[in-house]
């Protein structure tokens, strides 16, 4: 956001009292006049971005991802989504791994809800560097945008001169036995997960989709009639998620065994981080037991 | 504007509104009726908009320049529409296709239908005096020195959002912002008071700090003057409410006094009812 205060004079930014958190304060030094704080009061929020679109303007909201997705979902729906105006919605905090604040807090649904509003692009990217070439690049895209982050400190392992292609998967291990599609933080988990499985005799292709929506359904396709079984892997639920997409999408065109890595119809609960990934199935032990057991479909 | 010529136009607008309800047995007449007098003088006489060298208005989604108007209570859409395309931002004739399939004027407005004129979709309650605050920042940071007006339901003021922008708007002290409450008293479950009390608007309204002002929302002249004060007090800190005193139905004898006709459409007989009562100033679309 420091960056776009710098490059990008129509980019505005709100907030709803959690400046520290979305890290706005480089924002908000050099620009604050095109800085709106709006208090505990997300709804509000959502209506006054939509109407600052009118005049050119670039509203960047920003919230933790269960008050800006779920809270607000009917305005997004009406005065974003359905009036078809230029906000990007940015949340941190979203899924189990913010930990100890426990299930009020950690949304499993929120890329569900978005990716169902027409018209909308939902964005999850896997690491720091990627967070910011995808910040970067939605301004430069015109219509509403979701961009969904967690909040623990993950490995950067992304370039950090990389261009980010909104809907463009990007492929970080080749393979031919098994397709492992990752979005968010998972990402790096699945690299974790096609190291053991390489160790195993097992040559996992990882493909990186941090666009949820729209899908890069091209690569997804290629990857699967060479290797012929596929696993999604992210934190969320199993319904809604990226599995789901995955699912509809080959279900109808490539028919594939498939499993999923993610959360099967539950809330989360207080714990670090590392353990709530655990006791969810949602780290690279968890891929590569699914990465078997679909392998054995085939 | 002359008040006599804002009272020939709403006469004609209040014929279209019914006219449109009638024809598709759907829609919300009450609301609309009640609130033609302000949305006439503010689309004929009052707002400044956009036009060409002949004088015609055009539209572009935003509106830099001009003063702006969104409908939060997007239920008299008829209103709307009706007031649209007489002050000329589409033809008259697409009233007859209000409500009925392959239209650009929905059951409620919006702006997925590319219809001219509509800036934000709304119905779903409470959203509007947001939008409109966001708007009005917008022309602030643009140095634009026009001014956006936001008109929202008594009604609608259970909703909790409508809470969140009363107070954001002082505080950010948006004062190039005109807001409209129309007090009619009525709500779908019956009378405001007993469904849910809004007890003191003004006292509520100016404990969040806001320049409040009353006016008699069916009265063309108290209308032009409380517009004219409240447009001499703009860019003082503050932003306005006008609670607006309606009848819903306004107009028409038997729609009147009752929360009746806040949904229903009248049969044959009624709107001929109706129409005796209302001169046709214009021609009828």
């Amino acid at each position: 956001m420091e960056y776009l205060s710098q490059h990008n004079p129509k980019v505005v930014a709100l907030c709803a009292d959690l400046i520290g958190s979305l890290k706005l304060e480089g924002f908000i030094k050099n620009s604050p006049e095109r800085f709106f704080q709006t208090g505990i009061a997300e709804a509000n929020m959502i209506g006054i971005s939509a109407g600052l679109t009118l005049g050119g303007f670039i509203p960047f909201a920003t919230t933790f991802a269960n008050f800006g997705t779920g809270r607000v979902y009917d305005q997004i729906r009406q005065s974003v989504a359905y009036s078809g105006k230029n906000v990007k919605i940015c949340c941190s905090h979203a899924g189990l791994t913010l930990g100890e604040d426990g299930a009020t807090h950690q949304i499993l649904e929120d890329i569900g809800l978005m990716k169902m509003l027409p018209g909308m692009v939902v964005i999850n990217p896997c690491d720091y560097n990627q967070t910011k070439a995808a910040t970067i690049a939605i301004a430069d895209y015109e219509g509403p945008v979701y961009l969904r982050f967690g909040r623990p400190v993950v490995p950067v392992f992304t370039p950090e001169d990389q261009k980010f292609e909104i809907g463009k998967a990007l492929h970080l291990v080749e393979g031919k036995d098994v397709t492992i599609l990752a979005t968010g933080h998972l990402v790096w988990e699945a690299i974790q997960a096609a190291e053991a499985l390489l160790e195993k005799g097992i040559n996992a292709e990882v493909i990186n989709i941090h666009t949820i929506k729209p899908l890069d359904v091209q690569a997804i396709l290629a990857s699967v009639k060479k290797t012929g079984c596929v696993v999604t892997a992210e934190e969320h639920q199993y319904n809604g998620g990226l599995g789901d997409s995955v699912a509809q999408y080959l279900a109808m065109n490539h028919p594939t065994p498939m499993e999923f890595v993610g959360v099967n119809d539950s809330f989360g609960e207080s714990g670090k981080p590392a353990e709530l990934m655990e006791k969810y199935g949602l780290n690279a032990n968890a891929i590569v037991e699914k990465a078997i057991k679909v392998m054995a479909r085939k | 504007m002359q008040t006599q010529e804002i009272q020939k136009i709403s006469s004609q607008v209040r014929r279209d509104i019914l006219r449109m309800v009638h024809a598709c047995q759907s829609g919300h007449p009450g609301g609309s009726l009640g609130c033609t007098d302000l949305l006439v003088d503010l689309y004929f006489s009052t707002m400044n908009l956009k036009t060409d060298a002949a004088g015609k208005v055009v539209f572009d989604m935003d509106g830099t320049n001009e003063d702006l108007f969104f409908l939060s209570n997007g239920h008299i859409s008829p209103l709307i529409y009706s007031v649209l395309a007489r002050r000329g931002y589409f033809a008259t004739s697409e009233l007859a296709s209000f409500r009925k399939i392959n239209t650009r004027l929905q059951g409620h407005p919006t702006p997925h239908e590319h219809l001219e004129g509509i800036r934000i979709a709304s119905g779903s309650l409470g959203q509007g005096l947001s939008v409109a605050i966001g708007a009005a920042q917008a022309k602030k940071l643009n140095g634009d020195k026009s001014t956006v007006y936001c008109l929202m339901g008594d009604g609608e003021q259970n909703e909790g959002q409508v809470w969140e922008a009363a107070m954001y708007a002082p505080h950010h002290k948006v004062d190039n912002l005109i807001a409209f409450i129309d007090e009619n008293g009525q709500q779908i479950d019956g009378p405001t008071e007993k469904v849910m009390s809004n007890r003191d608007l003004q006292a509520k309204y100016e404990a969040f700090g806001w320049n409040v002002m009353r006016m008699d929302g069916n009265n063309a002249e108290d209308i032009q003057n409380t517009l004219i004060k409240a447009k001499a007090a703009l860019g003082n800190g503050s932003p306005i409410m006008i609670i607006m005193k309606t009848e819903m139905g306004a107009g028409v004898d038997f729609m009147m006094y009752s929360h009746k006709w806040h949904g229903v459409a009248p049969n044959d007989q009624q709107l001929q009812d109706a129409l005796a009562q209302l001169e046709e100033t214009l021609g009828d679309y």
